[in-house]
């Protein structure tokens, strides 16, 4: 299904944080929200989720306005799992990985046997089928955010939103974490800090800045030299790797300005 | 242990220590004497001994029956507050219930009040303090930005000192010496009023909570798990969180009213559930429901024989039984509580 943003503004507490967001995630792209600290990733994504309803324009998912959604509804198409999340931490992982499937049974019914074997491969796709019967509290920082991601998985939606998914993940499992989401072939929008990682694994990347999207495009259009200098304040170029012919964003002063390899856009 | 197993032990258990425990009090009694009564009274024929008859099945029934109520309703209000407010420290009373339920009682003992209802002046008067206690935590809670767990804590903290002062003033203008006597024990709560007429109102209570908080158990897992993750499942945070604090304080102010305040109960028996089966509320909340009944039935006990042939008051048994047994379960280091360390 695809999600869209029309004309969408943003309050908290009555304080208008982003305005006139328009956003197109066709389905099983994946978009990377990218801007500085305060520059309303969060807001944008909780929007997103349904969780806030915006103050005007509208957020669609499959032609449905997911704010009017029942809450059920929402959470059988929309997984979220927030920036600072962490398990309950008396819960065993498979229980709390259980969770994921709330919105596809009553309150009071019990998961069946289905229900196990969704909750092993929701496990094994993000690397933790081993550690099904440990107890949350004794898992390192790493783990418990791929527990989290695992409940969403098991949630078995349409949609995956993810605020900073990859905090608290080392190189290794940030790119691993997000092969594995590529793998699902599902929609998935995603806050993220790191540049490098916005432009290599995903398909779209959205730039937050003065309160609207100020560009979204394929990554390398996106976060231009210009468009990085402008909303992070610091200088950037692309540069193609020779070995591989690869281009890297390459941040920071402490590259040579005369250097054969650059690029000033691919 | 497998939970099944555990529920069985847990009903033979507590089924076994309700009979056994009605040989107990000021008078000793034989045990077979008592099964003699059981027997004749469950099966409708006549009454071989009327002594036994009268200790067994009309002073020390209903209170078995009562203890059973008043601890089973306990532990799951206590397991119901401390997903409500995510807090390992939570107790039934934490949102000023008891304290509420105190102002109550001391205004009938000390100023008379509801004089003209007789033998349920207390437990009414107990429990419309109670009851009005909760509204103000209530309001005040929501209309100070909603019932979020550190707003909750807080407002009820606040109020129940509040009400707590509210009842020393109304103690220490009584010239009544008795009436102090009478309020405090109260307050520490006891069984020793119990009777048939007034074992329905508590039961139903109990069970229809215990009902409703089952037939909500995996949206409680989930807000255990945090409002955002609830929310995010399509749990309505806002509608349960209502319902849980409208749950606990009707739970509470009804067996306050009967029961006056028994401590730790509600505190300790959801956390040694959890140690024995986990954090699902599935499996917690049968297993406090009963450790709870089993427990508050020996405690009872204690509180009858330790200084025949008089009574110690509840509180002081289970705080001295509690502690203890608290204090060993924090110093086991893997034992934690959600957003607990």
């Amino acid at each position: 299904m695809r999600l869209r943003c029309r004309g969408v503004r943003c309050e908290v507490a009555g304080r208008t944080i982003l305005s006139d967001v328009d956003l197109d995630v066709a389905y099983g792209r994946m978009l990377a929200i990218v801007g500085v600290n305060g520059s309303g990733k969060t807001t944008l994504i909780r929007a997103l989720t349904g969780l806030s309803r915006p103050a005007a324009g509208q957020v669609t998912i499959g032609g449905q306005n997911v704010a009017d959604l029942r809450a059920r509804r929402r959470a059988a198409l929309i997984a979220y799992v927030a920036q600072e999340e962490t398990p309950s931490e008396d819960l065993l992982v498979g229980e709390m990985v259980a969770l994921g499937r709330i919105p596809h049974r009553p309150p009071w019914a019990l998961g069946g046997r289905s229900e196990r074997r969704i909750v092993l491969d929701a496990l094994a796709a993000v690397g933790l089928a081993e550690v099904v019967d440990r107890r949350c509290g004794r898992l390192s920082g790493g783990e418990r955010r791929r527990v989290m991601l695992a409940r969403a998985l098991a949630q078995r939606s349409e949609l995956l939103v993810l605020d900073e998914p990859t905090n608290h993940l080392d190189i290794r499992h940030q790119v691993q974490l997000l092969r594995t989401v590529r793998r699902l072939g599902r929609t998935v929008v995603a806050a993220v800090h790191d540049l490098s990682l916005a432009a290599t694994c995903f398909d779209e990347v959205a730039v937050l800045h003065a309160g609207t999207v100020l560009t979204v495009d394929t990554p390398w259009r996106a976060l231009t030299p210009d468009v990085v200098r402008k909303v992070y304040g610091v200088p950037a170029a692309h540069v193609t790797d020779p070995a591989t012919g690869r281009t890297h964003l390459v941040l920071g002063d402490g590259f040579d300005p005369d250097d054969p390899t650059r690029k000033a856009s691919p | 242990m497998p939970f099944a197993a555990l529920l069985v032990t847990l009903v033979l258990a507590t089924a076994a220590s309700a009979v056994v425990s009605l040989a107990f009090g000021s008078e000793p009694l034989r045990l077979g004497g008592v099964l003699d009564v059981l027997g004749t009274r469950l099966t409708g024929s006549p009454a071989p001994d009327r002594i036994y008859d009268t200790i067994v099945w009309d002073l020390r029934g209903p209170r078995v029956l009562m203890a059973l109520i008043v601890g089973a309703g306990l532990a799951l209000a206590g397991a119901c507050m401390q997903t409500l407010v995510r807090n390992s420290l939570a107790d039934p009373y934490l949102l000023g219930v008891s304290a509420g339920a105190g102002v109550g009682a001391t205004a009938v003992i000390v100023l008379g009040v509801l004089g003209g209802l007789g033998v349920w002046a207390l437990s009414l008067g107990a429990l419309a303090g109670a009851l009005l206690a909760a509204v103000l935590v209530f309001g005040v809670s929501a209309a100070q930005g909603g019932l979020t767990p550190l707003r909750l804590v807080l407002t009820g903290v606040v109020m129940s000192a509040a009400f707590s002062s509210l009842s020393s003033f109304l103690v220490f203008f009584t010239d009544d010496p008795n009436a102090t006597q009478s309020v405090l024990f109260w307050l520490l709560g006891s069984l020793s009023g119990a009777a048939w007429p007034q074992i329905m109102p508590p039961l139903l209570v109990v069970v229809a909570s215990g009902a409703v908080a089952m037939g909500v158990h995996a949206w409680l897992d989930a807000l255990g798990a945090g409002a955002d993750v609830a929310a995010g499942l399509g749990v309505p945070v806002r509608g349960l969180r209502i319902g849980l604090f409208a749950l606990t304080s009707v739970l509470v102010g009804v067996l306050v009213a009967v029961s006056g305040g028994i401590g730790f109960v509600g505190l300790v028996v959801p956390h040694l559930a959890r140690l024995l089966v986990g954090a699902r509320h599935r499996v917690v909340l049968p297993v406090a429901a009963l450790g709870g009944a089993l427990f508050m039935v020996w405690v009872d006990v204690v509180a009858r024989v330790l200084v025949r042939p008089q009574e110690i008051p509840l509180g002081v048994v289970t705080g001295l039984v509690g502690a203890p047994i608290f204090l060993v379960l924090l110093g086991r280091r893997h034992y934690t509580f959600t957003g607990g360390r």
